[in-house]
């Protein structure tokens, strides 16, 4: 695979006829992207110290606080994660019961933090391969951790992509929860009769 | 899953401590779900509105001042120099960049520019010297031949460049270091920089001192056991492992040494100077 900027050389040719260009001239014009490296590369050396620093606060945040005890996957996650997924797809109508983040959640939020730790490791080795041979190495190689590092950027925004419909689906009170950091519950009186209606147990993420 | 009643057992009791006043009437759970609920969208539309007006700021904020570098945001660049500061403690002599098997090592090297060395220009690798500049205006001329007497080293390694290819290559020459010392330069050494320029003077680089006497960077004259071809920077380039391929100058034409950064191609585009790997 070959991870590159330039917009040529992504192609399918056979027999030296190109019959289909990935990224033809005009994607490239459009984004206005061609001869921007070095402004890419600034961006990119400049935001990797706000990201890692960001990250790295949260991480520790998490453990003072104890909040990573909401966000570790438990022993039984993975198996109701995918039930947590067959309900989002409204495959399932029950969604699994579930505490301050479900299953799935769970998941995410843990793997976004090893994600992190991944990006950071992989980037300084394809950053400073000589210096962090050690680093390279244990990444596979500079190839090896060129690729992990592109893929990882790609999870990002599959993650996010996804969380921001997620929270759409969500509604008001969901996001209104995100912001605030408390979640409006009316506990009404248990019923002594419980009906058999099921339609307002509402979901939240 | 927090409820609202939960988080709302502690607070606030601030009215209890001055019993001259009265007792402030208990806000009802609506009020305190309004008030809390207020605070915390200002909050998030502060930094929301904060972050996107950071954003406009970073991307609007102008150019550097031409000089040794150019070309980037004024706190882009500020930020490339500082990060240079950090990883630069990282640079030790005794990291060294991996090497390969000679079988490795690629039989069409890429050539990637030619500023400097354009086929056009007339250039006699027969009759070209390295000039060396010294203090007070002397200059040392070194032949190819005198270079050649010095110890070989040769190197094969992952050669790479800042546009995102890289190649394993197999480069001989004398170590910039051995020049150093066969020369007696070594006062030289002492300063921070060394600048290196083609002979049209169309291509220039700077390179700091510990990356110029790193044990692996070459002042070549070989290529996969031949000597250089001109596109490939004949009769001597620079190979600089520990720095991206845009500070591997070919076609030496002169070296000088400095305290302050030497000017340099690509950092005047906008590049970050040090590039170092």
């Amino acid at each position: 695979m070959l991870i590159y900027w330039a917009n040529d050389e992504y192609y399918i040719r056979i027999f030296g006829h190109t019959y289909f260009r990935f990224f033809p001239d005009w994607f490239y014009n459009t984004l206005k992207i061609p001869h921007r490296l070095s402004e890419g590369m600034a961006f990119h050396f400049l935001f990797m110290w706000f990201f890692t620093l960001n990250g790295i606060l949260y991480f520790i945040y998490t453990i003072i606080s104890g909040d990573w005890r909401e966000l570790m996957p438990k022993k039984n996650s993975f198996k109701e994660a995918f039930l947590v997924v067959l309900h989002d797809l409204h495959i399932r109508k029950m969604a699994p019961p579930q505490n301050k983040y479900n299953a799935a959640q769970r998941i995410a939020y843990t793997a976004i933090i090893i994600m992190g730790f991944g990006s950071v490791i992989t980037g300084l080795a394809i950053y400073k391969p000589v210096q962090f041979y050690y680093l390279t190495w244990i990444c596979g190689g500079y190839h090896f951790a060129r690729i992990l590092h592109f893929i990882l950027t790609l999870g990002y925004v599959f993650f996010f992509v996804i969380h921001i419909v997620q929270v759409i689906l969500a509604g008001w009170n969901n996001f209104r929860s995100v912001i605030s950091g408390f979640e409006v519950v009316n506990e009404n009186p248990k019923p002594a009769i419980e009906t058999t209606n099921t339609d307002n147990d509402e979901h939240t993420e | 899953m927090k409820t609202l009643n939960r988080l709302l057992k502690q607070p606030i009791q601030i009215t209890m401590s001055t019993p001259n006043k009265k007792p402030k009437k208990e806000l009802t759970i609506e009020q305190k779900i309004n008030r809390r609920n207020f605070i915390s969208f200002s909050a998030f539309t502060v930094l929301a509105v904060g972050a996107f007006e950071g954003w406009e700021w970073l991307y609007k904020s102008p150019q550097e001042t031409a000089g040794i570098t150019a070309g980037a945001r004024k706190p882009l660049r500020r930020a490339l120099n500082k990060t240079e500061l950090f990883f630069r403690r990282a640079f030790s002599d005794n990291h060294l960049v991996k090497t390969y098997p000679k079988s490795m090592a690629a039989k069409h090297v890429r050539v990637n520019s030619d500023i400097g060395v354009e086929a056009e220009k007339k250039f006699d690798p027969a009759t070209w010297k390295l000039q060396v500049n010294k203090k007070g205006g002397e200059v040392l001329q070194i032949s190819l031949q005198e270079l050649m007497t010095l110890p070989k080293t040769e190197i094969i390694y992952d050669f790479k460049c800042v546009e995102g290819w890289d190649q394993i290559s197999h480069w001989g020459g004398v170590k910039f270091k051995d020049l150093i010392d066969h020369y007696q330069l070594g006062d030289y050494t002492k300063m921070q920089y060394v600048g290196m320029e083609t002979p049209d003077k169309a291509y220039y680089v700077g390179i700091d001192m510990p990356s110029a006497m790193h044990p692996q960077t070459l002042l070549a004259y070989e290529m996969n056991d031949k000597l250089l071809p001109l596109q490939n920077g004949a009769p001597l380039r620079l190979i600089i492992p520990v720095k991206y391929g845009i500070k591997n100058l070919k076609r030496i034409g002169s070296i000088t040494f400095s305290n302050s950064r030497p000017h340099d191609y690509w950092a005047e585009q906008g590049y970050d100077y040090y590039s170092g790997l």
